[in-house]
């Protein structure tokens, strides 16, 4: 599809010029709503739409009062704070309980390999409204439930089946001659651990632990059964933002984290291409 | 004789195999145990404990503990109301759960069942605290409340007296009990979690087949582009996939509304007037549109993958020998993308019938699926039996999609990003 051989007939011209429309048309469909937010935000009149006078790029009809509100306001204050503690703590916990069963998960004596890995990474197959619901009922049974330490278990348990699967990803390719030969140039099994295997894997830990982090920092069904006011995240907040009073301050928030993701996408692909250079693998 | 072969310390090789790789496979086991704790107590456990809760019955037992065995001796098929001992039992269990504050919560319990029994309990455990050595507790209580002097009231009683039940189950799915004992459907009124299940199966199934339309020839294209440019066109689709979930739906809604973005533009082009703006959010459109949206990069991905796979040759080999290109296309490149296909279904049917927050947010009542009202019994009716029951049913029809996606795609190959 890359380019129209010269032979090409007229319908198959026609044919290749629709079908680049319609793939344009998805593309369209894909990205224009995310595009949209970004000039709405910086709308001056309190609605979700473009005003006569943002149309005719009046400056009047443009301000930056739903940054202000924002920057302004202690409920999203609190927001940014707690989305960021329990997102820090939770890719704590999961990044490393993550890293250490992948370790296990890789080696070759690995017993009932499927099964285990089926129980490891279930929470991420769940549907999360089923996660939240049970939670919700142990987490009141022990105590947990409206604490901060409960609402990071929580994230941390739904975020460790995605750094087993990153860092096990890594270790597919990975080769047990190095520490062999290691352990033949008289090597320690923890000094070849640390001079072989860490340098190995930390791509593939550090995007799991990206991948940790967004899936707390975007999580919003179990906050909400597991947590309590106090734990009122970003999602949570413009949850209920857009259900209670809706303002174009929750499209200002987005359009930052829009920003956000696309910071984390260049991290993650940066982190892709030094670790195929590392394993010597050239990008097909 | 064969001499065994032994390692430097005289120990024969094959005990000394045995044990490293024993020793070796417990490292192993042992690298993976903090984890699989972890999951135990955070995520299984409460799963668990949801299950349970879908069928424990044991409040009707402990709280009725006097009267419950005297029950079970009570012919419910004579038509009779049961003898003066059952009344007199009920009455002190009344009493006892009046002290300890059970009983309330038992008439709600009860209430599921049937309607005021909440009522009923409440009003009888306020009066039954002045009865004191009545001759007759049938008498006292039949004053307090002519309820107690109906079968249907009994039976009930008797029939939920074990410890488990199965009556949630039966209410996911639009059935009870009648008052002759027999597992009936509802009145047709009543009936709403039937269609729910329908009606979530059937649009998970509709936004699965648009993502399909739409996720095809985007895949079909990025993968036979140069790389250069398909990793330039590939961020299209994992921007959105990056992007928070609460922002790609108030997108939606500042799109979709009344007075949003493309009404606004059809009132402009005069293909609407401006009293005719299409209701296009709080509805079943608002909840199809927004979710294939989400839903669409995760067609795409597996798609892409698959279709990388398939060696160009395989294409010219077939026009080489007389196949036009959409004969070529049909017979040879289709099948080889229908593993893609179906494991993009699976992937984005499992994700969509457990949905909560887009539908919650753009659904209005026409367009919300069984998890808002799984939501709804746990936060607000407080019916929690039938949330986990509903709960358990919706996670039966997850695992089994599941099965299949692993037999499929095998859960080890599974990638991200």
């Amino acid at each position: 599809m890359a380019a129209l051989p010269p032979y090409a007939s007229p319908l198959d011209k026609i044919w290749h010029y629709t079908f680049l429309l319609i793939c344009g048309l998805v593309f369209f469909f894909l990205i224009f709503p995310i595009i949209v937010i970004i000039p709405l935000s910086f709308n001056a009149s309190p609605y979700f739409n473009f005003t006569a006078k943002m149309l005719a790029l009046d400056p009047d009809g443009y301000s930056l009062r739903w940054y202000q509100d924002f920057f302004t306001n202690s409920n999203w204050h609190s927001a940014v704070r707690n989305s960021f503690v329990i997102a820090f703590f939770s890719t704590l916990i999961s990044t490393f309980l993550g890293t250490l069963a992948a370790l296990g998960l890789s080696r070759e004596e690995f017993p009932f390999r499927t099964t285990i890995t089926g129980i490891l990474i279930s929470p991420m197959i769940v549907p999360l409204i089923i996660s939240a619901a049970g939670m919700f009922f142990f987490y009141s049974r022990i105590g947990l439930q409206g604490t901060f330490p409960g609402v990071i278990l929580a994230h941390a348990a739904l975020a460790t089946p995605f750094v087993v699967i990153t860092v096990t990803a890594t270790l597919v390719g990975f080769d047990n001659s190095l520490l062999r030969a290691a352990a033949s140039l008289g090597a320690s099994p923890t000094r070849s651990f640390f001079q072989i295997t860490v340098p190995i894997i930390t791509p593939g830990v550090i995007s799991g632990a990206l991948f940790a982090f967004i899936t707390s920092y975007d999580e919003v069904v179990v906050i909400m059964f597991v947590g309590s006011v106090e734990q009122r995240t970003i999602p949570w907040q413009m949850f209920s933002g857009i259900r209670e009073q809706i303002s174009p301050t929750i499209l200002a928030v987005a359009t930052m984290l829009i920003i956000f993701s696309i910071m984390l996408l260049s991290l993650i692909e940066l982190l892709r291409r030094r670790n195929e250079r590392l394993r010597g693998i050239t990008p097909s | 004789m064969t001499q065994v072969l032994t390692t430097a310390d005289g120990v024969p090789l094959k005990t000394s195999l045995h044990r490293t790789l024993r020793r070796r496979k417990i490292t192993a086991l042992l690298l993976v145990a903090p984890l699989f704790v972890f999951i135990l107590i955070t995520f299984l456990f409460p799963i668990a404990d949801m299950l349970v809760r879908s069928f424990d019955n044991s409040l009707v037992p402990n709280v009725l503990h006097r009267t419950v065995p005297l029950l079970a001796k009570w012919d419910e098929k004579s038509g009779q109301l049961p003898g003066e001992k059952v009344f007199a039992a009920l009455a002190q269990d009344f009493k006892e759960g009046q002290k300890n504050f059970t009983i309330n919560r038992l008439g709600k319990r009860l209430n599921y069942e049937k309607s005021g029994m909440s009522s009923l309990f409440r009003k009888t455990a306020r009066k039954v605290k002045r009865l004191k050595e009545v001759p007759s507790y049938k008498q006292a209580l039949l004053k307090i409340d002519k309820k107690w002097g109906r079968h249907d009231v009994w039976f009930l009683l008797k029939l939920q007296s074990g410890s488990v039940t199965p009556t949630y189950f039966y209410a996911a799915v639009d059935a009870h009990i009648d008052d002759t004992g027999k597992l009936t459907m509802k009145p047709e009124k009543q009936q709403i979690y039937l269609n729910l299940f329908v009606r979530t199966l059937m649009l998970s199934l509709l936004i699965t087949v648009i993502t399909i339309i739409l996720g095809y020839p985007v895949a079909y294209l990025l993968a036979t582009l140069p790389t250069k440019k398909s990793n330039l066109l590939i961020i299209l689709v994992l921007l959105p996939f990056w992007t928070s979930l609460l922002v790609r739906t108030s997108a939606w809604i500042a799109l979709l509304q009344r007075e949003g973005v493309i009404n606004d533009l059809l009132v402009w082009m005069n293909i609407i007037s401006t009293d005719n703006r299409l209701q296009m959010i709080h509805n079943q459109i608002g909840t199809v549109v927004a979710m294939s949206h989400v839903l669409l990069p995760f067609m795409v991905l597996p798609l892409f993958s698959v279709m990388k796979t398939i060696p160009p040759s395989y294409m010219r080999a077939a026009q080489s020998m007389g196949a036009t290109p959409y004969l070529a296309f049909a017979r040879i490149y289709f099948p080889n993308t229908i593993p893609g296909i179906g494991a993009g279904s699976i992937l984005v049917f499992i994700l969509a019938i457990g949905y909560y927050i887009t539908p919650a947010l753009v659904g209005g009542t026409q367009g919300t699926f069984i998890s808002n009202f799984i939501a709804y019994h746990i936060s607000n009716s407080l019916n929690w039996g039938l949330g986990a029951a509903l709960g358990a049913i919706l996670l039966a029809i997850v695992l089994v999609l599941y099965v299949i996606y692993d037999k499929m795609v095998g859960i080890n190959n599974m990638k991200l990003g």
